[in-house]
């Protein structure tokens, strides 16, 4: 089915995991990367001129949730898949958070039959760490693994228990997979909406402090250190939490970490509004914090950029501040908000950046995307970096619209995506309906 | 002096001094008419006031009630419990439902921080917030300048202290503001885990014991203590809540003689005063429940005056409210 020869023309080729930035042709064959090079020649091959586009490895997103089963309300596979490939992204992790929880073989299959059903993008299920998320009893992670997980995460309801996380993080050796964690003290964070700081202070909300973060992120670090299991952290959002990540990679301890578009793009003061798109856990912290974690990612403390993408109902966002749950959107936006505010407004290296949603975070789960090297699979990104935009919620292809970047002025959007050499997204439209 | 442009009263922290310095005119003049045996003006005749507190409330409602009443207003009144009217049906469709009916100005107190800026977002209606979550509780701020003033002249340059929970005080809020704007020393005093330290960054001052900033007070406003914040361990217990930061006949002998004490009711008594302080000679507390109708009389008749009760209602049922914001971090 996807033996067509594909020759990509004339864009700025950008591939970390080979150290590859300029103009360079790309062969696609049989589904994989045949060819990279200068002016490639290939006669019997559809020929695409990408002239002013920049060509990449397919993005892989680490911590998606796409509500199925149990929520399809708030996003369905085909919704959340749909939402990955207008953001350019060929690869995501789905959350084990789901109703009823991933934490068997049968959940599992569940999964990848309805993923399979749809088949646009690569969708690869966590398994929960714990059994219901309860933090009581391990899942059996062989088990999960030879099901298809690529990783055991409780998520939001992170293992509070320190023997627990213990047991969890030697077990998971047997299986070579990460665990992730959500690292939240639940006890610090009590019933607080926001950062904890002069904005909540002056708002009359409750508050989080950045403890409830740090103490979980140093508690694991030093279990992982101790037990060889492999640690990722999710979604760091405060300066001490990547100063304990920079400090446990220096002494070798095995951790990676992901940042979310959205802590390293708006700070604690857009509560001022008591806007609920702009509630989600970790919650958005003071402006240095933003500035530490754009440099954790610039030198390689935080390995991937995930987006946590969160979908909820407008009625169930609209409840106010308080019962509102907790997350936002992401899958759409990630790239040219990134592109906007870090790479146009601040030269930070547009490479860096392509790193954290290719081969960096392929290796934290093992995948042999990610990458341009000749043999691997052929899902392709192409973006137009000059290409303005602004997010609307009446055109989101996520069923949910709880983005707090709708009505920015963006640079730069995905025009074509490929995944294993089939074109799914052509000049900013899906190739099949709904 | 500026005239009143606002649509909604909703903090003090928004208010210029200006504004404050018109509210408080405006709340003098009414105060005379309510020293008249016959205390009942047309200003607002014709007009319609709905009182929607989906928090339990009795003075504050009764005390808008009275000041709408005395203004001639059309009275509407909503009780409720916040949540159980947020989960069927969310405040804003509340709001619309009532701004449908043509009323003129809503009254809102809600145990939700924020609410009553979402709702006058939302609805052309004036939206007066009398009390949000532990946010503002902009008329009894009001109430504390007003009486502040009447009691002493001046409120430019004295020592206040609030004294209690500031953590999860409205009215420690609205004071705060309010005091600052016109010049006054504020002093938040009360335990470390009541007292966010954030607060310094607004132009406060911190004390931890009452005894240390007690004798330079010129005001002292002593806050409510909820009695659930023992439950939430921010107290070891009530006695030593006592011990450090009740006000009894004892620890006013460290004060100045003519220090004025205040509270927004109701009183704990035994707990942040003493029945004889309570009840003292330095005690204004019955004289801010008195204000309180001249203050919300002005900030009704304020608020009312902006908004033009033949207007279209603007209700777009079904309307995704997402306005564009400036981003955050450049």
């Amino acid at each position: 089915m996807s033996a067509k020869t594909i020759l990509l023309k004339g864009g700025r080729l950008i591939d970390p995991s080979q150290g590859i930035d300029g103009q360079h042709d790309l062969l696609i064959e049989n589904g994989r990367i045949a060819k990279v090079g200068k002016n490639l020649k290939a006669d019997s091959a559809e020929t695409i001129e990408l002239k002013g586009k920049i060509v990449c490895p397919g993005f892989i997103d680490l911590h998606v949730h796409f509500r199925t089963p149990g929520q399809e309300h708030k996003e369905t596979i085909r919704t959340g898949s749909r939402a990955a490939l207008s953001g350019g992204f060929t690869t995501v992790c789905l959350m084990a958070n789901t109703d009823p929880v991933v934490d068997s073989p049968t959940i599992v299959e569940f999964i990848k039959g309805e993923a399979a059903k749809v088949g646009l993008i690569q969708v690869l299920p966590y398994g929960a760490v714990t059994l219901g998320l309860k933090g009581e009893n391990l899942t059996e992670m062989a088990a999960l693994q030879e099901a298809g997980v690529v990783g055991f995460s409780d998520d939001g309801m992170p293992v509070s228990n320190a023997g627990m996380m213990r047991r969890a993080l030697e077990y998971s050796r047997v299986t070579g997979l990460p665990v992730i964690d959500h690292c939240e003290e639940k006890e610090l964070s009590g019933h607080g909406v926001m950062h904890e700081g002069l904005t909540s202070c002056r708002l009359g909300l409750a508050g989080v402090p950045s403890e409830a973060e740090t103490v979980m992120i140093a508690r694991d670090l030093l279990l992982a250190e101790a037990t060889g299991g492999k640690l990722h952290i999710a979604h760091v959002s405060t300066v001490a939490g990547a100063e304990l990540i920079r400090a446990a990679k220096k002494r070798g301890v095995p951790v990676t970490a992901e940042v979310t578009p959205h802590h390293l793009t708006l700070s604690e003061e857009a509560l001022e509004s008591y806007d609920s798109r702009f509630k989600m856990n970790p919650p958005l912290r003071p402006k240095k914090d933003a500035q530490a974690l754009r440099e954790a990612l610039n030198d390689g403390t935080i390995d991937a950029i995930a987006t946590d993408h969160a979908p909820h109902s407008l009625s169930e966002k609209e409840t106010g501040l308080i019962q509102a749950p907790f997350g936002v959107i992401g899958l759409e936006t990630a790239l040219a908000v990134l592109l906007t505010e870090l790479v146009h407004k601040q030269g930070f290296s547009l490479a860096t950046l392509i790193a954290a949603w290719t081969h960096k975070p392929a290796k934290v789960i093992g995948s042999d995307r990610g990458t341009l090297a000749v043999g691997a699979p052929a899902d392709i990104t192409v973006f137009d970096p000059e290409q303005e935009w602004s997010p609307d919620a009446g055109q989101t292809a996520s069923k949910s619209k709880n983005s707090p970047f709708i009505g920015w002025k963006l640079k730069g959007r995905v025009t074509d995506v490929w995944v294993s050499g089939q074109a799914r997204y052509r000049d900013g439209r899906f190739l099949t309906e709904d | 002096m500026a005239a009143w442009t606002r649509k909604d009263l909703l903090s003090l922290e928004e208010l210029s001094k200006e504004e404050l310095l018109l509210l408080l005119d405006q709340a003098k003049a009414f105060k005379e008419i309510s020293l008249r045996p016959i205390k009942k003006v047309p200003a607002l005749r014709g007009r319609t006031v709905a009182l929607c507190f989906l928090e339990p409330s009795t003075r504050t409602r009764a005390s808008f009630e009275l000041a709408a009443k005395r203004l001639s207003a059309d009275l509407l009144s909503f009780q409720g419990n916040s949540s159980s009217i947020t989960k069927g049906e969310s405040v804003v469709d509340t709001a619309r439902n009532i701004e449908a009916m043509r009323v003129d100005v809503i009254v809102l107190r809600h145990n939700t921080s924020g609410t009553p800026a979402q709702v006058a977002h939302a609805v052309k209606a004036s939206i007066i917030n009398a009390g949000d979550g532990s946010h503002e509780h902009p008329t009894q701020g009001l109430i504390d300048l007003f009486t502040i003033q009447e009691k002493k002249g001046r409120i430019e340059g004295l020592n206040v202290v609030i004294v209690g929970d500031i953590l999860h005080s409205r009215v420690a809020r609205s004071d705060l503001w309010g005091l600052m704007k016109l010049g006054a020393k504020v002093t938040l005093c009360g335990p470390p885990t009541l007292v966010p330290s954030a607060m310094e960054q607004l132009g406060a001052k911190i004390s931890y014991r009452l005894d240390d900033v007690l004798p330079k007070a010129d005001v002292v406003i002593a806050l409510r203590l909820q009695l659930e914040r023992q439950q939430e361990k921010y107290i070891p217990s009530f006695r030593e809540y006592t011990r450090l930061y009740g006000i009894d006949s004892d620890r006013l002998k460290k004060a100045k003689p003519d220090l004025t004490i205040m509270h927004p009711g109701p009183v704990n008594r035994g707990l942040e005063l003493s029945s004889e302080v309570a009840d003292g000679p330095q005690s204004v507390i019955l004289d801010q429940v008195t204000n309180g109708i001249a203050v919300r009389m002005a900030a009704l008749y304020l608020v009312a005056g902006i908004h033009p009760a033949d207007e279209e209602p603007v209700s777009e049922p079904g309307r995704i409210d997402l306005p564009v914001r400036e981003k955050q971090v450049r």
